[in-house]
């Protein structure tokens, strides 16, 4: 308020009809950089779909979903075993993070009134600020160290650590877009909260839950550094969840760092893989979401 | 009697929700946990020396990690120097300035930037960036204003302290637009009014508005900056990773983050796989104090909308 009443003295004494030309000018460079610095900002986007499109596109074939990696030299041949690992180890993740962060979600909603709902608030906003890296550190000592091996389910708990804090938030925030008008019907007719929440809240806010919740997962999907010591990578087809499995994501950093052209373009490739796989589900899960809010 | 069962199935089920509420501290609880027993034989050893050494010689099982914060400052600092302007002005053009179908059109691009995984900036970062740097900018930097400051001296290698500096700042954008312009869609309509009404220019109506929500604008920095600080494979492709303290800006360097997914699978020896769990353990440390004060200046200057939490 004391800038608004400063820039009112300031006007006042100019006593003059007509803006200065300074001001305009002023004005004029403040907002073109302003529209400058949003084209700016979009440019990155699209420097970085050109290139996986130019570099990934020609190695996108029906092969590279359907056959494991050759031999250094060899050419041709996919990431089967890999795309399958992400599948497998994201599905597991979601798994144990989902019903979990669900149900935190309705507890912050509909009886987060006191003071530990405001600390798990906080809480959860911590952890979803902790870098991922840390994560995997803390699930290599959680799960690799105590099982003896690298593993699949390692993996998994560390994406699913990471999936938690966007599930429990969204999943709050969806049922709290449900009418309080409904809670109040149910409970005059002399339903139960449980029987509220299980049978009137959630029934309501279960599309808007299930799109948030698979949003959070496909974020996840696309994470490498949790799963560089946890499920590790492995270069031959396996499933088993006890053993280390392929990923894309440290598939394509391996890749990419390697000496030998092909493999880098496999890298580019996978790349794109990845970015299709994540940015056209949270695409058509935001606008479903926004579309959500709206009605 | 079916009065009391339904009641005592009632508190089962809320003690249940609580119960996965309660969950979160478990998480939280078990990652210092595990990282402060996994760093102890370290600590042991090196006590606060550990952040003070240079020392990275795992034959003989000496560790310091003070290359690594510092690569971490100065590839963080890079970042926000190059994406605070540009992404609190884009914001401003965001609330005050666009068009509806424009406004919306650039925050898609936004969220759709804050999903592509940070391997592909790594990748794109390695293979695209690097030789852009490699034979125009850097040469280009090293000849003008080499001979006046150290940032930028030496061999252009493309990969090193600037290029995970940019990578990064493209990482952060994202985040410092849409906390911002949360925070300035909270500011009372009254202030812009008021300013236009007294014959402000839409610059200056537009300067009392960011005034009034430097709190949550901070706020989104220092968050973006958490961000930048924890971020690992975009920066472990770009930056080199080599654990020399150096001035140039154009050198390979290493982050905390990089050295950890660099060294972690090939550290032999229980002292060596300690220093890099303590590394973690400080990451964590800082990560957390720069998030806490974030989130508190991000809701303090929004008074608690969740909107605005929940784009952070």
């Amino acid at each position: 308020m004391s800038a608004v009443h400063s820039q009112a003295v300031a006007v006042g004494r100019a006593e003059r009809p007509r803006t200065s030309f300074v001001r305009v000018l002023w004005d004029r460079v403040f907002t073109g950089t302003c529209y400058l610095a949003a084209a700016i900002v979009v440019l990155p986007l699209g420097l970085i779909v050109w290139h996986l499109l130019a570099l990934g596109l020609s190695g996108l074939r029906w092969e590279f979903f359907t056959h494991m990696p050759t031999p250094v030299g060899e050419a041709g041949g996919g990431m089967a075993n890999a795309i399958v690992g992400t599948l497998i180890i994201v599905g597991m993740g979601a798994i144990l993070a989902v019903p979990l962060g669900i149900a935190a979600g309705i507890y912050l909603a509909e009886y987060g009134g006191g003071r530990f709902p405001a600390i798990v608030r906080y809480t959860t906003d911590l952890l979803a600020g902790i870098p991922s890296i840390v994560v995997g550190v803390a699930a290599y000592g959680l799960v690799v160290v105590r099982m003896g091996r690298f593993s699949a389910i390692a993996g998994a708990v560390a994406l699913a650590i990471l999936m938690l804090p966007t599930i429990i938030r969204s999943s709050e925030e969806m049922i709290r877009l449900v009418p309080s008008s409904y809670r109040h019907a149910a409970l005059a007719l002399g339903a139960p909260r449980w029987k509220v929440i299980q049978q009137v809240v959630l029934p309501a806010a279960r599309a808007g839950i299930v799109t948030a919740s698979m949003l959070a997962v496909a974020r996840v999907a696309g994470e490498t550094a949790p799963l560089l010591f946890t499920a590790l990578g492995n270069r031959f087809w396996s499933t088993r969840l006890d053993q280390p499995m392929a990923t894309l994501p440290v598939f394509i950093y391996d890749y990419a760092r390697a000496p030998y052209l092909e493999w880098n373009r496999q890298a580019w490739t996978g790349a794109l893989v990845l970015v299709l796989l994540v940015t056209l589900i949270s695409a058509a899960l935001r606008l479903t979401i926004r579309r959500a809010r709206t009605h | 009697m079916l009065r009391g069962k339904h009641f005592t199935f009632d508190d089962a089920y809320r003690g249940l929700l609580m119960a996965a509420a309660a969950f979160v501290f478990l998480i939280v609880a078990l990652i210092v946990y595990e990282t402060a027993v996994g760093a102890g034989p370290s600590m042991r050893a090196f006590g606060w020396r550990f952040l003070t050494s240079t020392d990275w010689d795992p034959v003989n099982e000496h560790f310091g990690a003070l290359p690594y914060i510092y690569g971490t400052l100065v590839t963080s600092a890079i970042a926000l120097i190059l994406a605070v302007p540009i992404g609190i002005s884009a914001a401003v053009y965001l609330s005050e300035l666009a068009r509806r179908g424009v406004g919306s059109g650039v925050s898609f691009v936004m969220e759709l930037l804050a999903a592509i995984p940070s391997i592909v900036y790594g990748v794109w970062g390695f293979f695209v960036l690097a030789p852009w740097l490699r034979n125009g900018i850097e040469p280009w930097l090293v000849n003008n204003l080499g001979a006046w400051t150290p940032l930028f001296s030496g061999t252009p290698f493309g990969i090193g302290i600037l290029n995970a500096g940019i990578i990064l700042s493209i990482m952060i954008v994202p985040t410092i637009i849409s906390i911002s312009r949360e925070v300035l869609l909270a500011t009372p309509r009254s202030f812009r009014e008021a300013s236009l009404a007294l014959g402000a220019t839409r610059a200056e109506a537009i300067g009392v508005v960011v005034d009034a929500a430097r709190p949550g604008i901070l706020g989104s920095v220092i968050l973006a900056l958490g961000r930048a600080l924890g971020e690992t494979m975009a920066v472990t492709m770009v930056i080199g990773n080599t654990n020399r303290i150096t001035f140039s800006l154009i050198d390979p360097g290493a982050s905390m983050a990089s050295v950890i997914a660099n060294e972690f699978t090939e550290a032999t020896g229980k002292l060596y796989l300690s220093a890099l769990i303590e590394i973690a353990l400080v990451l964590f440390a800082v990560t957390i104090v720069v998030n806490a004060l974030a989130r508190l200046l991000v809701h303090w200057a929004t008074g608690g909308r969740r909107e605005a939490a929940a784009a952070a």
